[in-house]
């Protein structure tokens, strides 16, 4: 067993330029500049990707899905933050 | 928590997936569902790594460069799966480190059909066409599975994986229309590969413990009998059309059924092989835990050059 195990790293890669970067897996790796070698051989094989962004999984913080109520319940009744809250007559085609 | 609120998050959860929500890493889980995730998914995983080494065999010896690039490419596509596969299941809170161990002391298992020799180049157009047809047929259910993780893991592996088949039934295809004795070399591969290939598909119904809690997940889809008839319906016809023989005196097709009628499976050789009493059991356990080992001072020495970086970097911040 090696004494030390490499950190597990989050790999976000963009498609195409226009898109934004998504999540893409993780993987393993000794340090940031190895991780996007890592990253290129693991997640872009066949041109998936013109970006990658590499970062050590300890540095994310996560909500908690035990706290989605108080988190995102409260949008649920705010049905006037959505156009088809609003009555408008059938002349008015597109707005 | 008692046992009255756990029971009431179990049907809660089961809901969950009889509803298709899926369930990421940091939703609660039953410990049932977490650890027969673990089992399945690093099964899975190993069974990839593994499975790179009797591929591996030919990779100097293939016949020419394009047969080369092909099956280099299908290698490294195999770690590249055995890699989503880890970092999945690691979100079930299980270490890289404890997944190899298992599998290097043999507390985990992997697919048994890489205890099999690759003798002849023909095994890799064998192992193509057949091998990776039966793991398309086990995998591309998982695609929906309840896990997260896993569904977007197996997503991008069945993306990947038609070119293995592809490349595999070229070989054979090559091979079958070549001389007498290339196509005796095909035939050969098939005999050797066929029956290994519908055992992969797993035991029979009557004898899968894992099936009905399975279901349930989606961890399974359709019973290992169901895929095999799939599996050998679909495979016939393909060797019917390159020359080749299926070995099996019993197989027929059964108008009524509208499917193969196949002969008796030697289950027997199956546990064998699965206690680790196959061919090469014992070989491709020590090339994987040798690899392993003789990685380590590469992988202590990274670690020590990231560290000196780092602590470079500090330095001159401050």
């Amino acid at each position: 067993m090696s004494k030390k195990n490499w950190p597990i790293w989050e790999i976000f890669v963009r498609s195409k330029n226009g898109l934004e970067h998504r999540h893409f897996g993780s993987l393993h790796a000794a340090d940031a500049e190895m991780a996007l070698e890592n990253a290129r051989d693991v997640y872009t094989r066949r041109n998936e990707g013109v970006s990658i962004w590499v970062i050590e999984s300890k540095n994310i913080t996560a909500s908690n899905p035990d706290n989605n109520g108080e988190l995102f319940e409260p949008a649920q009744d705010k049905v006037y933050r959505h156009p088809t809250f609003y009555d408008l007559p059938d002349e008015v085609k597109h707005m | 928590m008692s046992k009255e609120q756990i029971k009431n998050l179990e049907t809660q959860f089961e809901a969950r997936i009889a509803r298709d929500e899926k369930i990421e890493p940091k939703d609660w889980m039953p410990e049932k569902y977490r650890k027969t995730h673990i089992r399945q998914m690093s099964q899975h995983a190993h069974s990839e790594i593994v499975g790179m080494l009797p591929e591996s065999n030919w990779i100097t010896r293939a016949p020419s460069l394009r047969r080369k690039v092909a099956l280099l490419a299908k290698v490294q596509d195999e770690a590249g799966h055995g890699l989503y596969l880890y970092s999945a299941t690691e979100t079930l809170g299980i270490s890289r480190e404890e997944l190899y161990n298992q599998l290097h002391t043999g507390a985990a298992k992997y697919s048994s059909i890489f205890n099999y020799p690759t003798v002849t180049w023909a095994d890799m157009g064998a192992i193509g066409w057949l091998v990776d047809g039966a793991a398309i047929i086990n995998q591309v259910p998982l695609c929906s599975t309840s896990y997260g993780p896993y569904s977007r893991a197996m997503v991008r592996v069945c993306k990947e994986e038609s070119f293995h088949q592809r490349q595999g039934y070229e070989i054979m295809m090559k091979l079958a229309n070549g001389t007498i004795e290339q196509k005796d070399l095909a035939q050969d591969a098939l005999n050797r590969w066929w029956w290994p290939s519908l055992m992969m598909l797993g035991p029979t119904d009557a004898e899968s413990i894992h099936t009905e809690q399975s279901m349930k997940w989606k961890l399974k889809r359709k019973s290992n009998d169901d895929l095999r008839q799939q599996f050998i319906d679909q495979t016939v016809p393909q060797a019917e059309l390159i020359g080749l023989t299926i070995p099996d005196p019993d197989l027929k097709w059964n108008d009524e059924r509208g499917s193969y009628d196949y002969g008796k499976i030697n289950w027997e050789e199956f546990w064998q092989v699965v206690k680790g009493h196959g061919p090469c059991n014992k070989e491709r356990m020590r090339a994987r835990v040798g690899a392993w080992e003789e990685g380590e001072w590469v992988r202590d020495a990274a670690m020590a050059y990231a560290e000196k970086k780092q602590e470079r970097k500090e330095k001159k911040v401050v």
